[in-house]
Formats: C-alpha cells, structure tokens, sequence
C-alpha cells in the first residue's frame, strides 16, 4: 500500500466521522486484473476499500452531478478539471463537493498492456511506481509504465488538480517539454482529402453504442441531440454520414469545455481514439479565445461570451 | 423544343441563412436595384445570425447542398446587440473543426452584409458560387 492511499483513508475517515461529508467517490480494487472500480463509502469501515494507483481510470466527476448530500471526491488532475467545468457551469454548487486532490503520474492504458502482451491472459497484476510486473500462465513480464500510459496522459499538462480542498502526497513535476498538441500534428499537416480518408477510416468504425458519450462527466444534457425525436436532427445509423456527424457535434458540443482526460478513447469498444478529435477542439478553443477549460473554478466558458476583437479571418 | 436531350451543366444549389435585420434587407436591396447575380442561391431568412444552430449548417451538407452560407449583421450592428458576436465563436470552432475533418472549406462560408450592401451582397453570393463550381458536388458528409 502507497502512502497517498494511506492519506486518502485518513482523510476519508475523518470526513466522516466529523460529519463533514455524507460520502466519498474513490476508487477500489476491481475484480480482474488492472482494473479499478468506482467505490462509494458513508460508513467508516469501509474507508480501508479505498485505493490510489495507476488503473485508476474512471472520470469519477460522471458520479458528481446530481447528489443530494454533500460529497467528497478522489480527483487526480483531469478529474478535478472536469469538476472544475462542472462548477462553471453550476451543475455542482462548490458547498456541496469537496475535491480530495491527488497527484497523477498517468493512468495504464489496458489496450496498450493488451497489445504488448499479444493476447496473453493476464492472471495478476502489480503497478509499481515506474514498472508494471504482470503475471500469467508461464510467463511473468515487468514493463515499464511510461511506454503503457494513455496518449492523453502523455501529453498532459495538468497531472495536478488545479482546483482541490485538500492536496495529498507530492506534486508530480509537471512536464514542460512535451508539446501538448503533437498527437495530432501529423493528421494536420496532412491534405484535406488525406484527412477525410483518416477520418472515415477511425470513425467508420463506430458502432453508435455512446459509450463516449455516457462515460464523458461533460455529456450530462438530459436528452442529447442524437436521442432527440422533435425534431429528429440526426439519424441513429451507423451510416458514415450520421455517424460523422455525431462525432463532429459531440467534439462541438465540447469545445472550452473538454478536459482531455481520455474517458472517451478508454470506453471505445472498436478502439476508435476520439482524442484525435478532442485534442483538436482543445486547439481550435486555445488558439482562438485562449482558453484552457477547467483551471479555475470561476470561468465563463468561451462559447457562452465573447470579445469584440475575436479573430474573424474566416468572415468575408 | 427538345428538353430530354439538353445536358444540363451541373449548377450548386447553396443554401443561405440571412438574418432578417441586415442580410435579408441587403438581399432585397439588391433585388429592386435589379443587380445581377447566380441563382444558386435559396434563402432561409433566420431572425439573427445568433439563431443559426450548427445542426442547420451540417444537416443542410447532410442532404445534399453542395454549399452553406450564412449572413449576419456586421460586429456591434446586430439587432439584439450581440447575437452575432456569440454566433461568430461558434462559427468559427465549427468552421475549424469542418476543415479538420477533411470537409471542403469552401462548401460553408459566412459572411457579415449590412442592410445597405447590396453590391457586397452580389459580390459574395457571385464567389461562393464560383469556389463551389470549382470544387464540384458535394460528396463527403451527403447522406446517400
């Protein structure tokens, strides 16, 4: 056991007993290896469930919104940035959460592990702090956790919460030298028509099963535009068509707003990496409006103002 | 007069959002001043630029118009102050996500006309109908 993980029990614990929360959304021990799954604790025997490691994946500001009492939260950097868009937006009223910071070193992307280890069957898993020692019939592999990590970890520039009530552990070094943006360079550098075969060839592959959509902390409108019937704007086939514009909307509908931190790419059953298009629409909104979404927790969010001088090169 | 066998030349049909207070009069003017231009044009009169949801814009290149354009008052003229202004951001996230894509960027164009700018009015509607010839029907995004 880590020390953050001690520190998040404590604090937990004395949450609760002090009344000062009614629950806390962490993470615990999934059932099959490299998994960890939501944990949601109001009793203080069950503090000692909570756990702090690398395969902590889920967005847990998706649980925030719609709690009755108040809540405290395990966030890691791009959670406590969602929570931070979540409190611009006034889904979560500030009184009502308390952010239990945690430093991030980046999150074990599975498919990764998956592909390093051609389809062998994982039986148990350890995540150390620079390695990861995984264990299966007749073979035992120790690989290094930077080469395993999420392409939004890889470029992340937040892996501390920029908004948080209290902070455990040591502030991971946030890296300076990696372009933020150079995932996806190549497909900009690439012809319109390139782009377009790019595209058809990633999205075409999508099944429509929304579990981007479900899993994102940001997707929380009560009838999203695909299930809408009046009117019925889009159809529901997975017709390159439609389901090109499902994904066009879905990155529109997150402009200023999407945090990068990877839920979407990490849910996709066909593997589509939806970044490349979320990376894009956090360019389109930095370049424009110099906006970064979630650093504070009291921002307008840039498509719902505007300045008198915003470039407009594209207005003939 | 033997009309099945003419081969017609293909022609764009674009689709315009004008908003009522500048672009539409703008239109009209140009109208009753009798000035010439294409007419691949047809009008969808919206009451501001503000209004023009995304979904108008991709649902019009969803069905098949080879082009979009869309016309509001110029910056600090709107009609309800700032309709425009919140419009131009939204436009111009959606225009560069579009471009991303690989979407033509000559198939949406926006454009600000003012109520006594029928010649711009001429100018711009006489371009976009040129670039769209050039680049041909529209394909990529058209529900078959």
């Amino acid at each position: 056991m880590n020390a953050i993980e001690n520190s998040i029990r404590e604090i937990a614990k004395q949450l609760l007993c002090e009344k000062k929360v009614e629950s806390i959304i962490g993470y615990e021990q999934g059932r099959i290896p490299l998994r960890s799954t939501p944990c949601f604790v109001d009793r203080v025997e069950d503090v000692q469930r909570l756990v702090w490691n690398a395969t902590c994946d889920i967005n847990l500001a998706k649980y925030l919104t719609g709690r009755k009492g108040k809540t405290a939260i395990i966030a890691k950097g791009c959670d406590a940035r969602s929570i931070a868009v979540l409190l611009n937006e006034k889904q979560i009223a500030r009184e009502k959460v308390f952010i239990i910071g945690v430093p991030c070193t980046g999150i074990v992307d599975r498919k990764k592990v998956e592909e390093k280890l051609e389809g062998k069957e994982i039986f148990d898993a350890a995540v150390e702090s620079e390695t990861i020692i995984l264990r299966g019939e007749g073979y035992q592999s120790t690989l290094p956790k930077k080469d395993l990590l999420c392409n939004s970890c890889v470029t992340c520039k937040y892996k501390n919460p920029p908004v948080c009530d209290v902070f455990v552990g040591t502030k991971t070094l946030e890296s300076t030298e990696v372009d933020e943006f150079s995932q996806i360079l190549p497909i900009e550098s690439e012809s319109a028509e390139k782009r377009w075969e790019h595209f058809k060839e990633e999205l075409g592959n999508c099944l429509r099963c929304y579990a981007c959509r479900n899993v994102c902390p940001l997707c929380y409108c009560k009838v999203c535009f695909v299930d809408q019937t009046t009117p019925e704007w889009f159809g529901r086939t997975n017709e390159l068509s439609d389901t090109m514009i499902y994904h066009l909307v879905r990155a529109f509908h997150l402009a200023g707003r999407c945090v990068n931190c990877g839920a979407c790419s990490r849910a996709c059953p066909m593997n589509i990496d939806l970044s490349e298009l979320m990376k894009k629409i956090e360019k389109i909104v930095k370049e424009r409006f110099n906006h970064e979404a979630g650093i504070s927790a009291e921002k307008t969010p840039p498509l719902g103002e505007f300045k008198m001088n915003d470039p407009q090169e594209f207005i003939k | 007069m033997n009309i099945e066998n003419t081969e017609k030349a293909w022609e764009p049909k674009i689709l315009a959002f004008l908003c009522n207070w500048c672009s539409y009069a703008g239109a009209d003017l140009a109208g009753i001043s009798r000035m010439q231009y294409p007419p691949n044009i047809r009008v969808v009169r919206v009451p501001c630029s503000g209004r023009i949801n995304p979904y108008f814009i991709l649902k019009a290149l969803q069905k098949g118009w080879d082009g979009v354009l869309v016309s509001g008052c110029h910056p600090g003229d709107c009609h309800y102050i700032s309709g425009n202004l919140v419009a131009r951001r939204r436009f111009a996230v959606l225009k560069d996500l579009l471009e991303y894509l690989g979407i033509e960027p000559e198939r949406v164009n926006f454009s600000w006309i003012s109520a006594a700018e029928g010649e711009k009015f001429v100018e711009v509607v006489k371009n976009v109908v040129e670039k769209i010839k050039a680049i041909g029907p529209a394909e990529r995004l058209v529900k078959r």
